[in-house]
């Protein structure tokens, strides 16, 4: 049994039973079998609800369920092109004004407008029309599932990679450990832009993902989720462990789920003892070359990680390593 | 002062042709205006934002952090239903290149100005036509205005034609930048705008954005399908051929002005015809006209619409002529021919046997100065070209240190 668990009360979604069970993510989409992808944006869409348009940045969700003719989406749903879905998401929320404000549409009806980006379309090459958006203060919430790199061209790697990640971009070789520098804290980098909300989510803790998408979608101004995601194609790992690889990476400290509510910063699932990050990098043919050195030292990063966010926190929310 | 021309009751206001767009713009009713300042176009956002702020039109400014931020900004407000506009130039539009495809592919009635200008390297901030010809294979249907005037009423006309369901295209209103962005003219705009809104009232009742009925835009299209998306794309720019027309006689009734696709002067008998486009024809059709009191044989015109290319009116308007000359602001590098339009003249004519001689100039690259004197020593080379009977095989770069044509 897992030592984290979710310890704010849960503002929206107390119990799994309440969460909705209209699918407006129909089946018979193309993402890879085991991908959490799929899992992520059903139970955003059931956050979300009917009333709610969603535009995609070009990436593995945007492909894989808009094959023409066919659509797996029970909403609006709008694709331009990979760097400018927040632009384009600007341009929607910017027509609701003011089409409600003209009585084209019903001024009373709330409309949800969503951004959907993978990391290369949010940490890369998506960054700066993300950045106009967030300055800006359309309210949209951008949600970013991780999958740590450019999956949908063949696993190239991103500003989200990790360090010693093998990818098709950073092979490990004689020379090359695999992936040279860290990721990018994006999360954070969004923070600074003062947006109301931001947080980070996890598949295998799905009552605080689908809590924080509620609240994402409830505060005045731009919010932005981002989403671990694991990729069995491209993490290269069984696809029946998706699941269990995404809640290792909370248990191990890898991935910590936070938020940041304008000015009240939290941990939202504590862990108590952490495990060795090795049973979350050993699961995943990505990081099978690493030696015993760069597993510690990625065993130290995160302690030094998981030290800094004890301290933002003010109290012990993630526990030591404990064998 | 208050001119009367039908029931339209108009006001008489120096405006640049900046200007007489962003009196369009209000007087359309656009609903969403997103836009990113580049030298020549600023001045049409900045008059925009003033009718804004002012409370003159009721639109929402999306202030974006790049032209291309621009162009998917706009997008998607005309994909939400609402009536989108934005404005550009030179880099700029260079910048927007990947969304102008997907405007048009994603059939969004998006209308844009271009205040045309030069391409870097080297950087030129002065005008040229390089920007616009480099968008021609974008499927925007693109309309190249004379004057300050026509710049306002090709804004009105565009979002008519733009929003017609037989087209669904997205339409360029361009100008040259500088030459006219900058210099201001006397432009009619109507006291009351009511009347420009029932000429150009808002297509609501199209594919959109809509919760209460959802539909799937941008998909991905395979094989199988994606060659009937782009074919509709070529049937709509046949229909927009003659929407643009009927647009434009329709507005001819009601304001009192109209443009056609290619205004031209002095063409009967003409034994040699200048073609340009934009406000340079301001001073061809001086020097024609002058050279026409001297006797000589020579007419001009311009072209009005650049996509879809009028190719019938090409043929019925200069069909007569002995000898063409096709000046363009806008080089095709590596190509024998390299004027745009000359090349686009050419093939019009191809395998015609009553064709005439087509001749392709270059002038006013980076807006090198184009005078009356320029026009002239163009024309007195082409009577030597019409009794040689031999038009030359390349194009003449007129005017560049270096080069001259005996």
């Amino acid at each position: 049994m897992s030592s984290a668990q979710v310890k704010k009360k849960p503002k929206y979604f107390k119990t799994l039973p309440q969460i909705p069970r209209t699918e407006l993510f129909a089946p018979g989409h193309g993402l890879c079998a085991g991908c959490t992808a799929g899992t992520i944006v059903r139970h955003l869409l059931k956050a979300a609800g009917p009333n709610t348009i969603l535009v995609e940045a070009t990436g593995c969700v945007e492909v894989s369920t808009t094959l023409y003719p066919y659509t797996s989406w029970r909403i609006p749903w709008l694709h331009l092109a990979f760097e400018n879905a927040s632009a384009a998401a600007s341009g929607v929320e910017a027509a609701i004004k003011v089409l409600k404000r003209k009585g084209y549409i019903d001024p009373d009806k709330p409309i949800n407008i969503v951004v959907l980006g993978g990391d290369g379309g949010t940490y890369d090459i998506g960054f700066q029309s993300l950045s106009g958006m967030l300055e800006r203060g359309h309210k949209v919430m951008y949600v970013l599932y991780d999958n740590e790199a450019y999956m949908n061209t063949g696993i190239q790697r991103s500003g989200s990679t990790p360090k010693y990640a093998w990818t098709t971009t950073t092979p490990a070789g004689k020379v090359w450990p695999g992936n040279l520098r860290n990721k990018k804290p994006i999360a954070e980098i969004v923070a600074a832009h003062r947006i109301p909300y931001v947080a980070t989510a996890n598949p295998a803790y799905p009552l605080d993902m689908l809590n924080k998408f509620k609240r994402g979608l409830e505060v005045e101004g731009p919010s932005f989720i981002h989403v671990i995601q694991p990729c069995p194609t491209g993490w290269r790992f069984d696809p029946r462990y998706g699941i269990k690889i995404a809640r290792l990476a909370t248990e191990t400290g890898m991935w910590i789920n936070w938020e940041l509510d304008h000015d009240e910063f939290d941990v939202t699932v504590p862990v108590k003892r952490r495990k060795p990050v090795r049973e979350y990098l050993k699961m995943q043919g990505r990081f099978k070359h690493l030696t015993e050195e760069q597993i510690q030292e990625i065993q130290r990063m995160v302690d030094e990680e998981v030290a800094r966010i004890n301290k933002l926190v003010g109290r012990e929310v993630i526990g030591p390593v404990e064998e | 002062m208050a001119v009367e021309t039908k029931e339209v009751k108009w006001k008489r206001l120096p405006l640049s042709s900046n200007y007489a767009i962003a009196y369009a713009v209000k007087d359309v009713d656009v609903d969403v205006v997103s836009a990113y300042p580049i030298t020549p176009q600023t001045t049409v956002v900045e008059k925009i934002s003033e009718f804004i702020a002012n409370g003159e039109l009721d639109a929402e400014m999306i202030h974006v952090e790049s032209e291309h931020s621009a162009l998917s900004a706009a997008v998607g407000a005309s994909a939400t239903g609402a009536r989108a506009f934005t404005a550009t130039a030179s880099q700029g539009l260079e910048l927007m290149h990947e969304i102008l495809h997907i405007a048009s592919g994603l059939r969004m009635p998006v209308v844009m100005s271009v205040a045309t200008r030069a391409l870097s390297a080297p950087i030129s901030i002065w005008n040229d036509y390089s920007d616009l010809m480099n968008a021609r294979d974008a499927s925007w249907v693109t309309l190249i205005a004379g004057s300050a005037q026509e710049a306002y009423d090709s804004i009105i006309q565009a979002y008519r034609i733009a929003e017609s369901p037989e087209v669904m295209l997205p339409v360029i209103v361009a100008y040259d930048g500088y030459i006219m962005s900058h210099t201001y003219e006397p432009v009619l705009v109507p006291e009351d705008n009511t009347v420009v809104r029932e000429f150009a009232p808002k297509n609501f009742n199209r594919f959109r954005l809509d919760v209460d009925r959802p539909m799937t835009f941008g998909t991905i299209a395979d094989p199988k399908w994606y060659y009937e998306f782009k074919y509709q794309q070529v049937v709509a720019m046949r229909n927009a051929y003659k929407k643009v027309k009927e647009v434009d006689e329709e507005y001819r009734e009601v304001f009192g002005r109209g443009y056609g696709v290619i205004e031209t002067c002095c063409l009967e008998d003409a034994d040699i015809v200048l073609l340009t486009y934009g406000g340079i024809y301001g001073t061809f059709k001086e020097a024609i006209e002058k050279l026409r009191e001297n006797g000589k044989k020579v007419g001009v015109a311009r072209l009005r619409l650049w996509r879809p290319f009028p190719a019938e009116d090409i043929v019925k308007t200069l069909g007569g002529a002995k000898l063409v000359v096709v000046a363009d602001r806008a080089i095709s590098y590596g190509a024998r021919i390299s004027g745009p339009v000359a090349l686009e003249v050419m093939s019009t004519f191809y395998g015609d046997p009553d064709a005439p001689m087509i001749m392709s100039v270059i002038v006013g690259i980076g807006q090198r100065t184009v005078t009356e004197n320029t026009v002239a020593e163009i024309v007195d080379y082409s009577f030597r070209v019409l009794e040689r009977g031999k038009a030359p095989r390349e194009t003449l770069y007129w005017g560049v240190r270096g080069v001259s044509y005996e």
